[in-house]
Order: structure tokens, then sequence, then C-alpha cells
């Protein structure tokens, strides 16, 4: 091989190897021009998503922390109402009679309540204090009954209810004669009768005597 | 001459396969993106579908506020028909 031919040669090496260099850029490039592309149209709908995302839940916060202050409001004054009007120990007691537990968390607007031993409530309340109890709490699980028959605490009650009674002694027990005061200190004193205590002196069927059945005199105090 | 030589050589036992292997990682990064970013697409649509009902949520602020309304009537109600309770009773 003489020195030309050799030096063509290698020139056509040379040549050949920057074309298959030049080729291979080429095709990876290409390629990873497409994937890019198919990338940059998966971000577009990505984009698109998330910004239909932002826009419908932009109102969401606004909306929900209106509706919780209304929530709030309306706890506040049902559990006001209620303890106002059954008092905050009969409250929880109720509150733990219509469900059970309930009461361990106490009322919210009433930090005491939560150390209120509740009171079993298994008398006098109406079933317009059960509803009330009820709309302070999840209605649809109750413990009692409200079809049940009308219980009523007269002293906690209602007094137009209590109106419905005679007068004597619902609405003015007050009024009545007072009960007798008995023992050592009372104002009267009854005189003590001396066979109180005392053995008989006579049997009451030996005092019948004959057997003609009739009855006899009462035994002699 | 032979300097020709191995400067062919090196390009094409060197540089040659480091250019195509530096490619291939490249291209391999990219197609694996794909398929990322085209879930990635789907879920947002979903996203964004589910919050079609957030739009109810005025609806639902409406209704809280007429039963809230309500209510307040209906305690004020009890307010005026049932007692207090008794002063230290039960």
């Amino acid at each position: 091989m003489t020195p030309r031919l050799g030096l063509v040669a290698a020139g056509g090496v040379l040549l050949v190897a920057v074309l298959l260099i030049v080729a291979a850029l080429v095709a990876y490039l290409v390629s990873v021009i497409v994937a890019l592309a198919r990338i940059a149209r998966g971000l577009d709908a990505v984009i698109a998503g998330v910004g239909e995302i932002v826009e419908k839940s932009a109102p969401v916060n606004d909306i929900v922390a209106a509706i919780n202050g209304q929530l709030d409001a309306g706890v506040d004054a049902l559990e006001g109402l209620l303890v106002k009007k059954a008092g905050l120990t009969d409250a929880v007691g109720l509150i733990d009679g219509l469900y059970p537990g309930a009461a361990a968390n106490g009322l919210r607007n009433f930090p005491d309540s939560a150390a209120v031993t509740a009171p079993r409530i298994a008398e006098v309340y109406t079933k317009g204090t059960l509803t009330l109890a009820r709309l302070g709490r999840e209605a649809p699980i109750a413990a009692a009954n409200p079809a049940g028959p009308v219980l009523r605490n007269v002293q906690a009650g209602s007094l137009a209810a209590r109106l419905l009674y005679p007068e004597v002694r619902q609405s003015r027990p007050e009024r009545l004669s007072r009960s007798p005061v008995i023992g050592t200190d009372a104002p009267v004193q009854y005189e003590q009768r001396d066979d109180i205590g005392a053995p008989r002196r006579r049997l009451p069927h030996r005092a019948a005597g004959s057997s003609n059945g009739t009855p006899s005199a009462a035994p002699t105090p | 001459m032979t300097l020709w030589w191995i400067g062919d050589v090196v390009l094409l036992v060197v540089v040659l396969p480091v250019v195509v292997y530096l490619l291939h990682t490249v291209l391999g990064a990219a197609k694996s993106i794909v398929p990322s970013v085209e879930r990635i697409a789907a879920v947002a649509a979903a996203g964004s579908r589910d919050l079609d009902g957030a739009a109810l949520l005025a609806t639902t602020q409406d209704q809280a506020t007429r039963t809230i309304a309500g209510v307040a009537q209906y305690g004020g109600s009890l307010d005026v028909i049932l007692d207090d309770a008794a002063e230290g009773g039960r």
C-alpha cells in the first residue's frame, strides 16, 4: 500500500466514523424529541385538569366555613336552650340517658359539664324535652321512645301543663295543711295509753267463750 | 499516517459507543416520563370530575341556612313555652 493510498483509506475510515456518530446522534435525538413532545402534551392535559380542580375548589373553603359557622351557631343555641330549660346537671343526664357515654364529652359551650356526674334520668321529661335533646345531638339514634307515655317533673316541668291538674295539689301545695309533727318536741302532745306495748289480758279467741258463733265483747283494755 | 489510523480506531471504538450509550440513556429517561405524565393527566381529569359536585355546596349552604333558621325559630318557641330550670333545683 502506498502512503498516498493509505492516507486516503484512513481519511475514508474517519469519514465513516464521523457519519456513524452523526447518524446515531440524529436517531436518538429525534426519538428524544418525540418523547419530549408527548411529555409536553401530557403536561398540557395535567395543567388543564389541575386548573379545573383549582377553579372548582376555589369557593369550597368559604362555603364550608360559612356552613360550619351556621351549624356552630345552631349547636350553641340548642345547647344553651337545653341547659337553660333543664339545668346543667339534668342536661348532662338527659344527654347521657339518650346517648349513653355522650355526656363524657360534655357540652361544647359549658366546659364544666364534662366534670358533671350524669344523673340517671329515668323520669320526668316531656316529649318536647326529649325532642329538644335530640335536636342537640344526632337525631336518628334515640335511646328512648318519644311515643311513650308523657313523663313530667312537676318541679322543673311546664307550669302551663301543671295548671291542667286540680289546683289543690299540683300548683298550690303550699296552701295545704301541714302534716302533723310527731315526737317529744311536737307542738301537740297526745296522752299515752297504758295498754300500748303491754301484754294482752285475754286472748281474742278465748274471749269468744261459747261455741254459738256469736262474737263476744271486745277484750277489756 | 499511523496517527490517522489511531484516531480512526479511537473514534470507532471509544467515542461512538460512548455517544450511543449516553443518547440511549437520555432516550430511556424521556420515554419513562411519558406514561407517568399520562397517568397524572388521567388522575387530574378524574379529580376535576370528582369536584363537579362542589358547585352544589352553594345549595347546601342555602339549605343549612334555612335549617338553622328553622331550628332557631323552633328553639325560640320552646324558650317561650317551657319554663326555665328551677333555681338551685336539679
